[in-house]
This record gives C-alpha cells, sequence and structure tokens, in this order.
C-alpha cells in the first residue's frame, strides 16, 4: 500500500522521533510513503480559536497540495491534532460547495484548488488495518514478552471522527501491541485527555490531568501514544519515572529494527528499559 | 464554585452580536442535561459549568459569558460533543466563543489568545512553526518574566535533545499571509 504523508510542524521538532519511527516502520511493513510537497501547518488548535474560514484554509491547502499530487492515495496522518483538522476539512469542504468557494478563493493565489473527495487517515487506523499483524508477530518473535503496556490514545484521533475505533472504550492498539509478545493494560484512561494545548497555556492542567493519567498507569512497563502532543504532556508533567514512547517505536523495537533509527536517543522520558530488549 | 467575578461587558461590537446568534444556533436545542459538565476533564478549572454557560448563552447574558474562563479552558477533547444526547456540536461553539475572545482580546482569553495570535504570526510568516521564536513572541507579549521559568526546564530538554532548532526570524511578506487577509480589518 502507498501513502501520500503529512508529517506535521511537531514531527520536525519536539517529536523527531515520531517521524523517525513512522518512516521506518512503514518502510518494514512494506508501506510507502510519499511525502506531500510544500505542505504547511495544519492550524493546530490555534486556527479554530481565531477565525474558522482560516480554520478550513489551512488544512485545506494541504489537501489541495495532496490532490495536485496523486488523488488516489490516502493521506496518511501520524499527529492526531494534523488529522482532525485535514479529516474536518475534507469533509467540510467536500460537502459544502459555498464553503469550498471561499477556501478556494484563498487558495487560487497560488494556483492551488481543492475538490471533491480526499481519504485521510490516521497512522493508528493505517497499521491496525492495512498491515497483516502476522508480519509484526513473525517479525516481533515475542520480543516484548513479559511487559505490560498501557495504550494511550488521546482525544482527537478518537472524536469527533469515530473511524476506527471505539471512542469511549477504545481498543484498536490491542492487536498489535500483543502481536510483540505484551500484554495490555486494561485500564479506562486511554482515551482521556492530556490537557492538549490547555496544558501548554496552564501548566496546573497538564499536572492534574497527567497525574490522573499517571495514577492508572502505575501497573504498566510503559505507555505507548500515536500524537506528539500527548507525548509531550505525558513526558513533560509525568509524576513517576515510566517510559513513554510512540507506537512505531515500540513496534518497531519489538521488530528488531534498530533503536537509533527509531529515534529512541531522543525521548525525554528514560525508555532504556524498552530499548534494551534489542541486541545493540 | 468560585464566584463569579464582576460580568465583563463586552465592546459594541457589529461582528459579536452576530457570531453569538451563530453560535446560539449551535446549541439552542440544549436540554440542559449536564452531560456535558459531567464529562469535562477540565471542569475542576472553570468557575461555571459548561451546562450553565450554554444557559447564560441562550439566555443572551453574554456578560456572564465571556466574565467566566469556561470557554477559554476547553481543550478540544469533544467527550461533550461525543456525549451530548442532542447530537450538538458543543466543541465547534466553544471554538466559536474562543475566536469573540480573540477578535474582541477579553480578559479571560487574554492568556490564550496571545499564545494562539504568536503561533498563526509564525504560521502566516513562515507556513510550518518555529517553536523557538512561537515561544518567544509569547513571553515578549505577555509581560511576565515569571511565566517563561514555568518552561525553561522543558526549553533546556528539548534543547538538549536537538529537538528547538534556535533560527535567523525573517522579515518580508510570509508564506501564508494570503490565507490570513480576510482576518485584517483593512483588507475586508
Amino acid at each position: 500500500m502507498d501513502y501520500l504523508y503529512y508529517p506535521g510542524c511537531s514531527l520536525e521538532g519536539t517529536a523527531k522521533e515520531y517521524d523517525l519511527s513512522t518512516r521506518v516502520l512503514c518502510h518494514a511493513l512494506g508501506l510507502g510513503l510519499t511525502e506531500i510537497t510544500d505542505w504547511t501547518c495544519c492550524g493546530a488548535t490555534a486556527a479554530e480559536a481565531m477565525d474558522e474560514l482560516l480554520a478550513y484554509a489551512l488544512p485545506a491547502r494541504n489537501l489541495a497540495l495532496a490532490q495536485k499530487m496523486d488523488t488516489g492515495r490516502d493521506i496518511l496522518v501520524p499527529c492526531s491534532a494534523c488529522y482532525l483538522n485535514l479529516k474536518n476539512a475534507a469533509q467540510a469542504l467536500g460537502t459544502d460547495a459555498g464553503l469550498r468557494g471561499r477556501v478556494n478563493r484563498l487558495l487560487s493565489r497560488e494556483n492551488l484548488s481543492m475538490s471533491g473527495f480526499v481519504r485521510v487517515r490516521h497512522l493508528l487506523d493505517v497499521l491496525c488495518h492495512d498491515v497483516d499483524v502476522n508480519d509484526i508477530v513473525k517479525a516481533a518473535d515475542n520480543r516484548m514478552a513479559d511487559l505490560v503496556i498501557a495504550p494511550y490514545y488521546g482525544c482527537q484521533c478518537l472524536r469527533p471522527f469515530t473511524e476506527f475505533d471505539d471512542p469511549e472504550q477504545p481498543r484498536s492498539m490491542d492487536t498489535v501491541i500483543r502481536a510483540t509478545g505484551a500484554g495490555v493494560l486494561d485500564w479506562d484512561m486511554g482515551g482521556a485527555c492530556c490537557g492538549a494545548s490547555s496544558a501548554g497555556i496552564k501548566p496546573e492542567v497538564g499536572t492534574t490531568l497527567v497525574g490522573r493519567i499517571m495514577v492508572q498507569a502505575a501497573p504498566a512497563h510503559a505507555i505507548v501514544t500515536v500524537c506528539p502532543m500527548c507525548q509531550m504532556n505525558l513526558e513533560r508533567f509525568q509524576t513517576r519515572e515510566i517510559p513513554v514512547l510512540f507506537l512505531p517505536q515500540f513496534l518497531g523495537l519489538a521488530m528488531g529494527l534498530p533503536a537509533k533509527t527509531l529515534g529512541c536517543d531522543l525521548n525525554l522520558s528514560d525508555i532504556r528499559s524498552i530499548v534494551s530488549r534489542v541486541a545493540p | 464554585m468560585i464566584p463569579s467575578p464582576k460580568p465583563e461587558k463586552p465592546a459594541p461590537d457589529p461582528v459579536l452580536s452576530a457570531r453569538v446568534a451563530q453560535i446560539k444556533d449551535l446549541v439552542a436545542s440544549c436540554i440542559q442535561c449536564g452531560t456535558c459538565s459531567a464529562s469535562c476533564p477540565n471542569l475542576c478549572f472553570m468557575d461555571m459549568t459548561p451546562r450553565k454557560m450554554w444557559r447564560f448563552l441562550l439566555c443572551d447574558r453574554v456578560e456572564e459569558v465571556f466574565s467566566s474562563d469556561t470557554f477559554s479552558m476547553c481543550s478540544s477533547c469533544y467527550v461533550c460533543t461525543l456525549r451530548c444526547p442532542r447530537g450538538l456540536p458543543l466543541t465547534r461553539a466553544m471554538a466559536g466563543l474562543k475566536q469573540i475572545g480573540f477578535h474582541l482580546h477579553m480578559a479571560r482569553f487574554r492568556r490564550a489568545g496571545l499564545f494562539y495570535g504568536a503561533f498563526m504570526d509564525n504560521i502566516a510568516q513562515y507556513g510550518r512553526v518555529r517553536e523557538m521564536e512561537m515561544m518567544t513572541r509569547y513571553f515578549l507579549a505577555l509581560k511576565d518574566p515569571l511565566v517563561p521559568l514555568g518552561y525553561a526546564a522543558m526549553g533546556v530538554r528539548l534543547l538538549a535533545k536537538n529537538k528547538l532548532r534556535p533560527r535567523l526570524p525573517s522579515r518580508g511578506r510570509g508564506k501564508l499571509a494570503h490565507l490570513f487577509e480576510p482576518l485584517d480589518p483593512q483588507e475586508q
């Protein structure tokens, strides 16, 4: 399977290891990624708090760039906020001709225009539905046996678009985590909010919300995430030492891919106990 | 609950009443069940429950709405939107209130507004966020030397991992300036 790849701003900076591990894991699983040329910010949480038209125009520019490259391939997005913004724009502009016209007038300055349907998919959706889990099982050879992993989904890959999982009791990560030989922590905080950008603006939000998550994560050996914002908040506000790593880092390690290529030296939390499972 | 401070009277603005009317339409069929309040992870940081805030809005008591910090504490987790038995787009309605707070420079939205403003200036200029410059602009705009201290530890950790690339700011017309033109009053 081949995809157009939208990394998003965080994956160039604070979440570099998410970009590295996504590319390396996808390559190992036979998923082809072509980065969208000249992509720009999706608007994050900031655009929707400023102006509705802008909150559609920023992601739409990227959808138009993707359409110019190839209308047949799905867009793969690892960041949950980018995923939500791109998907929201794809859906709204696909159905509301008036809005599409207003946005396309802005985009026309760069000779871009968005039309019709584009399929936007979260990395988690692709890993759970487009990959043969036996490929992971074979490569992992139970390397992560005896570990208990807390799957942390966060909000925006689950809600408001309930595309590939139960937004109250998410389970999609279970299969791929178990494929590595590891067990899955049975907990209620998988879809709980980490504070997102509110934690960036008011640290006490992060301390409180991440604190609740950490209490329930206590029995696990590690937390895996699928969003750069969640990863940052869990690492910044963690109240106890627990490895926090991105799902493709964990799966990559399980499959024996070199830790360095998965960016395992870049996490802010101490993930050595998980990395040590792979022979150096 | 902390008692609400003196209501903030929004400056008369022709856009305000139109925008408030649009947001009222989104939540018009609210039955005041309180599922939104019970589901909100940030409720403990709000001085008014979301349920009560929607009621004030529908009763045109806009001053109370904008004097509370409820809308500015929404972190867009979409749990209320998911669970609302009336299927109301509550997170989108919250975003509408944030937009008003931003445009009218409301006190309760000052910190968030300055943060989002610094972020979006950065995007208009470069297309992609440059975190170092964005945070610097935010701290300068806040004019509170204590705030950056809270971020210093994180900044050092990110720098040590080579995740923040200090780069010289550039001037001139921004890469995405054309997408921001509708926001500029002089262009309207």
